[in-house]
């Protein structure tokens, strides 16, 4: 990072705003995705409405980014480090923008199932999930905050860890659907839910390649760490 | 020094495998007390545009002054190292200084026609250096370079009018025909544009993108975009070092050193 000020204050004040825009952005998607699981386990349809309609303020941050962006690109022209930077607050937004969209589909399935019983240890994969995923949001966003390209590449490889688990939850959906045909209403939005946590996990180390490339300059060129095996598995009948 | 290295190929589709054209090794420049220019040392290739950015006074038109010997014309100016273009020496005492400035051709920031007509603006280089056997070729050498200027179309048909009647773009592109006229190898422009209106700009960008074919150019401009938008090369001077230099796509986007990357996103205080 070049440590002086621009000349030019105003550019300064720009740049400043963006990064904090992505800030309020980030935090606001991190509190939908963990209002969005909350709505689930609870099985509680008011918190789950909130999120429906909440997700719509991620929306405008995204809108409100992308006009800025191209506003600062029009005046200033930017270059290096700067260019990096107004890019990156735009693919950032982008893929905050998706994992919004995304959160607010697992309420929507939190609403849907609502008065039905949710077995305890695929709620406890479930959760797991979350919690990785919100670990992973929060990391990179603060990798993104202080230009950390180091904490982004470890959230790049631990979404793997969510690949995993995804895999242990597919699994187990399927058993569970097996088992008893009754199950499969309720399975199959769980089994949406864990993939939109799994699609989560794949924005959050999009961000961290985004980080990456703005603070180093140079793209994360290696084998992205995929774990996902569920669209090949297969649970045969005992 | 820190310094880029060659690499086999440039954003903007040029070859940089090409064998260089000017090699400077070790050039300073002293004009009397002030060290303006410290161990330069850079290789620049050949058929391809070279940007020299920087700030005012970083050393960057005193450089493209070496490369046609103009600082000769400084009496105070103390020039030292070496520069070759294809090979030979171009301070060789043999060397007929006339003949260097032929083959590297100068276009400068104002545009500087003749106070003659169109026609022999561009006809008087090669007619002091016998490059025309009679009227009918000086004419095809005219409207030849004329044509690769990109001006013979708005003047064709006054060939006769005072080169100082036409607009400044359309100055600037007659000084361009008459520098080309001679067939130089090299062409220095010394912020060329900075006089010019966008339009006028935008057509000797274009010109210059045509003329990087046959041309070896090197361009000082203050104009970041323009380094980025025209040329293969930049290098980046500084306080009389070239701090930096590489493919203009690394240099505008991932600059390696932290004065050049304070300069092109207009940090410095």
């Amino acid at each position: 990072m070049a440590s002086q000020s621009h000349i030019v204050s105003s550019y300064e004040a720009e740049l400043a705003d963006l990064d904090s825009k992505i800030s309020r952005m980030g935090g606001m998607t991190e509190q939908l995705l963990a209002n969005s699981f909350d709505a689930l386990i609870k099985r509680d349809p008011a918190l789950a409405e909130r999120v429906i309609s909440s997700d719509r303020m991620v929306d405008d941050y995204n809108r409100e980014i992308e006009e800025k962006t191209i506003l600062v690109i029009a005046k200033r022209q930017p270059m290096a480090v700067d260019l990096r930077q107004i890019m990156a607050a735009m693919r950032v937004a982008n893929d905050l923008e998706r994992i919004g969209d995304l959160a607010k589909n697992i309420a929507k399935r939190a609403l849907a199932v609502a008065s039905e019983q949710h077995p305890r240890s695929l709620m406890a994969g479930l959760g797991h999930m979350v919690e990785l995923a919100l670990r992973q949001l929060k990391d990179v966003l603060d990798a993104y905050t202080h230009r950390d390209a180091d904490m982004a590449l470890t959230v790049w490889h631990s979404d793997a860890q969510i690949d995993a688990m995804y895999n242990s939850v597919f699994r187990e959906l399927l058993t569970y659907m097996m088992e008893d045909p009754r199950n499969i209403g309720l399975c199959t939005h769980l089994l949406f839910g864990a993939k939109n946590i799994e699609r989560i996990g794949d924005h959050t180390t999009n961000i961290a390649e985004t980080v990456h490339y703005l603070v180093k300059g140079t793209p994360l060129t290696d084998e992205r760490p995929k774990n996902d095996h569920t669209s090949t598995t297969v649970i045969g009948p005992a | 020094m820190d310094m880029k290295v060659m690499t086999a190929t440039s954003g903007n589709g040029t070859d940089a495998t090409l064998a260089p054209k000017i090699l400077a090794r070790d050039v300073n420049v002293h004009y009397g007390e002030k060290h303006a220019l410290k161990e330069v040392n850079v290789d620049i290739p050949q058929r391809s545009v070279m940007a020299f950015i920087g700030p005012s006074g970083c050393g960057k038109s005193t450089f493209l002054r070496c490369i046609n010997r103009m600082n000769d014309t400084i009496s105070i100016a103390k020039v030292t190292g070496s520069i070759t273009i294809d090979g030979s020496d171009i301070h060789d005492p043999a060397l007929d200084v006339v003949q260097l400035r032929a083959r590297v051709g100068m276009v400068f920031q104002k545009p500087n026609p003749f106070p003659k007509s169109i026609y022999e603006n561009v006809a008087y280089g090669p007619r002091i250096h016998g490059l025309a056997s009679g009227k009918d070729e000086l004419d095809e050498i005219v409207t030849t370079s004329l044509k690769k200027a990109g001006l013979i179309a708005e003047v064709k048909d006054r060939l006769g009018d005072s080169g100082t009647s036409l607009s400044g773009g359309q100055q600037q592109r007659l000084c361009i025909a008459r520098a080309i006229a001679v067939g130089p190898e090299v062409i220095l422009m010394d912020e060329p544009c900075s006089s010019l209106d966008p339009i006028a700009t935008a057509r000797i960008e274009e010109l210059i993108d045509e003329l990087r074919a046959n041309y070896t150019i090197i361009i000082v401009t203050h104009s970041m975009q323009q380094a980025a938008r025209v040329s293969q090369r930049t290098a980046f001077f500084h306080l009389g070092h070239l701090v930096e230099e590489g493919e203009t796509a690394d240099i505008f986007t991932n600059p390696f050193d932290k004065r050049t990357q304070d300069y092109i996103t207009g940090r410095f205080g």
